[in-house]
């Protein structure tokens, strides 16, 4: 398979049939052929997080995934979490905190939220953080981003509990 | 910072990826999170990549006669929370939360960070620590290498490039017997300036077996063999440890580099050995 590979793929909820060149990245993938922009690319080499995305449920580097790696997957992306009218509950906690300023880290920031909220006990801020350091956010605006996170655990909690 | 271009194989059998890695220039990907990045940079060029994802047969956790095993696509996520090694080897868990982030854990295997051969990696270290031993599969047939044998050199094994990883043994460890892990990085998830890993039973209050390893010290990972020796036959208590501790450093020229300094590793040599042998020795005597 050197040439255009045949892949299918479920996105945000919609099913694609497409085909792709073997060395396209999931990220450029996912930005230039479908025009799904709101994954953003940073570093393209794994370290920054811009690009993450959810494949099969969990958080992953989409820079460091195949396009052809994704056929027969489901992935969610941050244009699958919520839009400005109809937010996402941990959209709507980033907005509420201020967890974001010049918001180009923000979408790989919510899909990691959405990973980690769903399987970790999160209990404290160190926790917090440490579950969030693959995500670097260049404006420092930490303190906020863990803010929104804490209140999402709060209302998971208090849901869990009852 | 695109890959270039390559022929890509994704085998669904074991033979299958046996016959397509019988080429002059073919890698395997795996959870490709060393690997793709070398890749986006074109320090590697693969002509062929099979991409061994879809075998079944690499994915199992399984109980066996004379302890685990761990297939080779096993995901770090699944090995820091798979009950049965949580059960045997509780270290595992613990170095796990050690390696990088979240996504990163997600994706990345076993086999894979083995075969990468970073001499800072976790699962280098748990390999010696544990006296694990790697099942390699080539055309030749189905062999079992030891770690000493395994790891070269940074970033080099003796595996041969017709050949793939194919699962990873941890014999039982002892009775009465504790583990710890501890690694100093500059930032969570960085590669370890320094990692130890420490094993130690107790038989009759004396230490009956001690193995200590140590990461980002050598070439390799490396166990320290003087201080295992001095240890073994003592009083089990904190007092024998501190006598012997200096010993961990033995022998150690580890390297310069931007990350630190040689006499900053070898400083934290004595410190993380005290650690890990300390909460080992706890939690063999709990």
């Amino acid at each position: 398979m050197n040439g255009m590979t045949h892949v299918t793929v479920t996105i945000n909820n919609e099913r694609h049939d497409v085909k792709v060149e073997p060395r396209m990245l999931a990220a450029d993938f996912l930005r230039d052929e479908l025009g799904l922009t709101g994954t953003h690319v940073g570093c393209e080499h794994g370290v920054c997080g811009a690009c993450t995305i959810l494949l099969n449920g969990a958080s992953v580097r989409s820079c460091l995934l195949l396009a052809i790696q994704l056929d027969g997957a489901e992935i969610q992306t941050v244009e699958g979490l919520g839009g400005v009218r109809e937010m996402h509950r941990i959209q709507a906690a980033f907005r509420e905190h201020h967890a974001l300023q010049c918001g180009f880290c923000t979408p790989g920031f919510l899909m990691t939220v959405h990973d980690i909220l769903g399987r970790l006990p999160l209990r404290s801020d160190e926790e917090i953080r440490d579950a969030l350091s693959g995500n670097i956010c260049r404006c420092t605006g930490y303190d906020h981003i863990v803010k929104a996170v804490r209140s999402l655990v709060t209302e998971r909690d208090k849901v869990t509990n009852q | 910072m695109k890959p270039a271009s390559f022929e890509y194989v994704r085998p669904e059998t074991l033979n299958d990826a046996v016959r397509a890695l019988d080429h002059d220039d073919a890698k395997i990907i795996a959870g490709g999170q060393s690997l793709v990045p070398m890749m986006n940079f074109r320090l590697v060029q693969p002509e062929r990549l099979v991409d061994i994802n879809r075998i079944e047969a690499l994915t199992p956790i399984v109980q066996t006669d004379s302890g685990v095993r761990v297939g080779a696509l096993t995901r770090h996520v699944e090995a820091e929370c798979h009950p049965l090694l949580k059960e045997h080897f509780p270290i595992i868990s613990e170095a796990m939360a050690c390696v990088a982030h979240v996504a990163i854990r997600n994706r990345g295997t076993i086999a894979g960070s083995l075969c990468h051969a970073d001499p800072s990696a976790e699962w280098p270290l748990l390999l010696i620590v544990l006296n694990g031993e790697i099942e390699i599969l080539g055309g030749a047939g189905s062999r079992m290498v030891t770690p000493n044998e395994f790891f070269l050199a940074p970033l080099m094994t003796e595996i041969a490039e017709t050949e793939l990883v194919t699962g990873v043994h941890f014999p039982l460890p002892p009775f009465s017997c504790g583990m710890a892990f501890e690694e100093v990085s500059w930032r969570a998830g960085d590669f370890a300036v320094v990692a130890a890993a420490a094993l130690v039973s107790i038989k009759r209050d004396r230490f009956a077996e001690v193995r200590l390893a140590l990461g980002g010290v050598f070439d390799t990972p490396v166990r320290a063999t003087a201080l295992e020796e001095g240890l073994v036959g003592q009083s089990a208590n904190l007092d024998e440890i501190e006598a012997v501790v200096s010993l961990a450093a033995k022998d150690l020229e580890p390297n310069d580099d931007p990350h630190a300094s040689a006499g900053y590793r070898l400083s934290l040599v004595p410190v993380l050995a005290r650690r890990v042998l300390a909460r080992a020795l706890e939690r063999a005597a709990s």
